[in-house]
């Protein structure tokens, strides 16, 4: 057990990492570019809009913990 | 060879020099203090373990649709890609601590000095287990790399030489001078392959849901060097923020 419990924290880690938004923010973008393209459109720009949502977020959380501490 | 190949070289390449010499301070700081036998044995298990995983996972990623993988694929490097390149932009803009090979390398060799210490002749467990999973967990990272790169390009030989090309580099310099590699510039490769992941995962991956990119592979660069302008910007924005921070404290 604790050898599987080892191996889904590194699995986790290896996966997710240090911040679970920006896998959030990579998998809806991917999600929202394939709905639309089902619909009929091309946004080429969505995917790279997602990205730099989740790592801006990410980044802000982290200077914005740093001045409170 | 094109550039794509070219990328793929490097790409490689780089992100194996800079988990090779993680795994090397590992190794040497164990090797040192607890005997080279069993240290050296952890490192063959590992990279045994290694050309294992590479050789049941090679050959059933180029049987995946282009697609599917692409798709797959892209998302993993991306939110792989994104991990390396927040971790650069916070070292770089000093919201973390530069990774300092000589301080891991103090830390793990008196960690294994408090060990108790066994017969020379005798297999040391601690000494296994540790540079075991110092060259597996680095490894692991190369081959995932490697594989996914590689099964993309349909050429994972090619991305194989380039991760081996690095690994033979970083362990000849440091056997020669026989300390941590502390002069690598680990947070500049660190960014440089957070930005190429990071690129490559946002073109494969929106191509994978069905997208067509405008200028097809040539907007490839465009996103490169798009993702390098942005995370740059991103880094120096934060650094002199946190500097004015700490300004108005003193």
């Amino acid at each position: 057990m604790t050898a599987f419990k080892n191996f889904m924290a590194f699995l986790y880690d290896f996966v997710v990492g240090d911040d679970w938004r920006m896998s959030v923010a990579v998998i809806l973008g991917l999600v929202a570019t394939g709905f639309a393209v089902r619909s009929g459109l091309n946004p080429w720009w969505l995917l790279p809009l997602f990205v730099a949502a989740g790592l801006g977020i990410s980044l802000r959380r982290v200077v914005r913990k740093n001045g409170e501490s | 060879m094109n550039a794509g190949a070219w990328g793929l070289l490097l790409s490689s390449f780089l992100a194996s020099a800079v988990e090779t010499v993680e795994a090397f301070t590992i190794v040497l700081a164990v090797g040192i203090t607890r005997g080279w036998k069993s240290t050296m044995l952890g490192v063959g298990a590992a990279l045994g373990m290694l050309a294992v995983l590479v050789a049941l996972l090679g050959p059933g990623l180029a049987v995946i649709p282009i697609d599917v993988l692409r798709l797959v694929v892209g998302a993993l490097l991306l939110i792989f890609g994104l991990q390396w390149l927040r971790k650069a932009i916070l070292r770089a803009s000093g919201y973390k601590a530069m990774h300092d090979e000589v301080a891991i390398f103090a830390r793990e060799a008196a960690e294994a000095r408090e060990r108790p210490p066994t017969d020379p002749s005798a297999f040391d467990q601690y000494a296994f287990s540790l540079s075991f999973k110092g060259v597996f967990l680095e490894g692991l990272e190369v081959v995932f790399i490697v594989l996914t790169f590689g099964a993309i390009h349909g050429n994972i030989p090619l991305a194989a030489a380039g991760a081996a090309i690095a690994v033979a580099l970083v362990v000849i310099v440091g056997v020669a001078v026989r300390a941590p590699l502390s002069k690598v510039p680990e947070n500049t490769l660190k960014f440089t392959v957070g930005v190429m992941l990071t690129s490559f995962g946002i073109f494969w991956g929106a191509e994978g849901a069905g997208i067509v990119w405008p200028g097809n592979d040539v907007a490839l660069v465009g996103i490169v060097v798009a993702t390098a302008a942005a995370s740059i910007a991103a880094a120096s924005t934060m650094r002199r923020e946190r500097e004015r921070g700490l300004a108005a404290a003193a």
